[in-house]
């Protein structure tokens, strides 16, 4: 997993509630059998001319003064709807570090962090402070500073967020999450003992695999 | 020991490691996985030269992306047949058990998950798919988690979570006739919103709740997701012990009534607290229609797309204006006035055998309006799609003019051939209208499979209340 540490960066607004991850990356990206290569794939319904793949100049990420942006700037419950990491893997493959925004679906705000990808709660207000100066500023970048848990624009503006100890250490050292996890192996283990986990078959059941035998 | 709710049990008897504000390790009971999101997780695993952990309790299937028409026939996506391989192969690689599309207990994994009796109480369930909430059901903790997860879960059988908090909603008084458990989550989401289970798992009480038959309570469950919850659950009770006595996966015999006796005392204690809670009146709901482009875009079928003006949030205001424009509606229409092009009985939803049921007896004997595109009746899996047809349950919808099609996601997600084409407004059972769901630009009005029954045969939306049928 991509580590961070601190990040500036410019950021882009989009600013619709409930962006669900469908929009993200709709479903024929999910038939894909990879985690990389998502960047084009990010917003695909919103982002193209229809039928084509020409950016529609009129999409906010198509905006000459949001390109090579790096923060993500949203509204409330970011990322509801599906499971799918694709939509967590798009937006990092795009570019995007770090996600701001007043709340993220549960299971997006996770996949972000197994992506190495920062996201931010904030209040709402500072939330719509950060889209005011956005607007307002052509090329608005903003510092993120994850030790410290503060985020900072060059005008003083300084906001601290939350975040859970172990995402906050994970993000920072870049940690395989399931090394750690293997690190547990006795108490796993323990687990299965006290409780032996198990299911048994008592009926006709038609498996493919393994193959009747 | 202080009174705690069906999901603290739960997460109490499955912590393998606990520290205090950072996620505990939690011990997963079933893991169910499907080709959409499992080979990128198979990939990872390989790759660091891990191996699955429990590959006994760990179950696939192909549902997503898988034709519902003729099987026989070679899958011509590519990118279709580059996951039925891998998830082939992976399992063959891995020892993981598979229902292909070929098997007989196929179908979409939240509807053969408790048909085998794989789903029970108080386990522990996952799966790479945000309506894993449908286990719930059973007084289950059942949640979808992304595909890094599924590597998690397929290395350590364990899942890093933090604690969330117990939410209750609570639904009073009798469902009329004609409101159905769709309507009632339906009525759920757009009274509270479509993030108000963020950070929460919710469980369902009440009469409405306890009233429902355990398709109902999936239903209800399935679409926990939909108001932000990753989870939803009811407190096991007869009906969910009597639905599962006999499935194939179930306890038998002795080991059954220990079970019984076990599931018994999962319910929430009295006095337990929960972080939040709703009150809901069942028998004030009526029907609902979606008008929108989220769940929570709802209305009653009595009502109208509504005016701008009433959306005192400016957000909610330029999101409704957005949704209104996707879905080509104008304000102040009412919404027996829309007509639909498609109607889609299907999904995890809304295909197990009773919606077959329940929507069959309003077409029977009467035919799909001529201006409608296409009817699907789509079972959720091959043994409801048995059920059904040793019910005669087919004839009576190809004889209505749908078409009876094979199991899978289907239109609902449209990852096979069942597209929407762009423009078309579908009548549908699944759970979600986001924009794009069913194909790109295609317009989706999420309905209760009567309504959407009644629909084809009217060819825009209708109030069954005011059908001559049995509606039950
Ligand atoms: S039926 Fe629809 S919602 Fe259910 S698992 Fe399949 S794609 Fe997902």
């Amino acid at each position: 997993m991509q580590h961070f540490r601190e990040h500036t960066g410019l950021v882009a607004p989009m600013d619709r509630v409930n962006v669900d991850t469908d929009q993200m990356v709709p479903k024929q990206f999910c038939k894909l059998l990879t985690n990389v290569g998502y960047e084009r794939m990010l917003f695909y319904d919103w982002r193209y001319l229809p039928g084509t793949e020409t950016p529609d100049p009129a999409f906010v990420l198509n905006l000459p003064r949001y390109q090579g942006a790096s923060i993500l700037l949203t509204r409330r419950n970011f990322g509801c709807g599906s499971s799918r990491e694709h939509a967590a893997w798009a937006v990092r493959d795009y570019g995007f570090r770090a996600v701001i925004g007043p709340s993220f679906a549960d299971i997006f705000f996770g996949n972000c962090f197994r992506n190495g990808v920062l996201a931010i709660p904030l209040p709402q207000e500072q939330v719509d402070e950060l889209f005011r100066r956005v607007d307002a500023r052509p090329g608005y970048r903003l510092h993120i500073d994850l030790p410290n848990q503060v985020i900072r624009d060059d005008s003083g503006l300084e906001y601290k967020f939350e975040i859970n100890p172990f995402g906050k250490e994970a993000l920072l050292k870049g940690l395989d999450e399931i090394g750690l996890t293997c690190e547990h192996e006795a108490e796993i283990a323990a687990y299965e003992h006290a409780h032996n986990p198990r299911i048994e078959l008592h009926g006709e059941v038609d498996f493919s695999l393994p193959a009747a035998s | 020991m202080p009174a705690r709710t069906l999901y603290d049990k739960i997460w109490d008897s499955h912590t393998v490691t606990e520290e205090s504000g950072r996620p505990s390790l939690i011990y997963i009971d079933r893991h169910y996985i499907h080709e959409g999101t499992s080979p990128q997780a198979f990939a990872g695993l390989k790759a660091a030269g891990r191996r699955v952990r429990r590959p006994d309790l760990t179950f696939a299937v192909m549902d997503h992306s898988v034709p519902t028409k003729n099987r026989d026939l070679p899958i011509v996506d590519p990118d279709a047949r580059g996951q039925f391989d891998a998830l082939a192969r992976n399992c063959r690689e891995t020892g993981v058990r598979l229902f292909d599309m070929f098997s007989h207990n196929q179908g979409i994994v939240h509807i053969i998950g408790p048909e085998l009796g794989l789903t029970q109480p108080g386990l522990t369930i996952v799966c790479g798919d945000s309506h894993t909430s449908t286990h719930g059901a059973f007084g289950a903790l059942a949640f979808g988690i992304g595909t890094s997860a599924v590597e998690h879960v397929l290395a350590t059988q364990c899942l890093r979570e933090l604690r969330s908090k117990p939410m209750l909603v609570e639904v009073r008084g009798r469902r009329p006739r004609g409101v159905t458990a769709k309507d009632l989550i339906l009525s759920i989401i757009g009274r509270i919103g479509v993030a108000a289970g963020t950070g929460h798992v919710i469980e369902y009480a009440g009469e409405a709740i306890r009233e429902l038959s355990m398709e109902g309570r999936m239903t209800v469950c399935n679409m926990s997701i939909e108001a932000g919850a990753r989870a939803g659950m009811v407190a096991p009770d007869e009906k969910a012990f009597a639905y599962l006595d006999g499935r194939p996966f179930a306890p038998r015999g002795k080991d059954f009534q220990v079970a019984v006796d076990t599931w018994k005392g999962m319910a929430t204690d009295p006095g337990a607290a929960f972080a939040k809670s709703y009150e809901l009146d069942a028998s004030r709901m009526e029907p609902q229609v979606t008008w929108g482009t989220n769940p929570g875009m709802v209305t009653g079928v009595t009502g109208r797309v509504p005016q701008l003006d009433s959306f005192a949030d400016p957000q909610e205001r330029k999101a409704a204006e957005r949704a209104l424009e996707y879905m080509a509606l104008r304000p102040g229409t009412a919404i027996i006035d829309i007509p639909v092009d498609f109607v889609f009985i299907g999904s995890c939803t809304n295909s197990r055998i009773e919606d077959l049921r329940a929507a069959s007896r309003i077409v029977a004997g009467k035919h799909v309006a001529p201006t409608l595109k296409a009817a699907l009746a789509v079972p959720g899996s091959r043994q409801v799609k048995l059920q059904a047809e040793r019910e005669g349950l087919d004839k009576i919808f190809t004889a209505a003019g749908f078409e009876w099609r094979d199991a899978g996601c289907s239109m609902c997600i449209g990852m096979n051939d069942d597209v929407l084409p762009g423009g078309m407004r579908c009548a549908s059972t699944s759970n979600r209208n986001f924009e794009g769901r069913q194909g790109k630009g295609g317009r989706t009005h999420l309905v209760s499979p009567i309504t959407a029954a009644a629909t084809a045969i009217a060819g825009h939306f209708v109030d069954v209340r005011e059908l001559g049928v049995d509606l039950e």
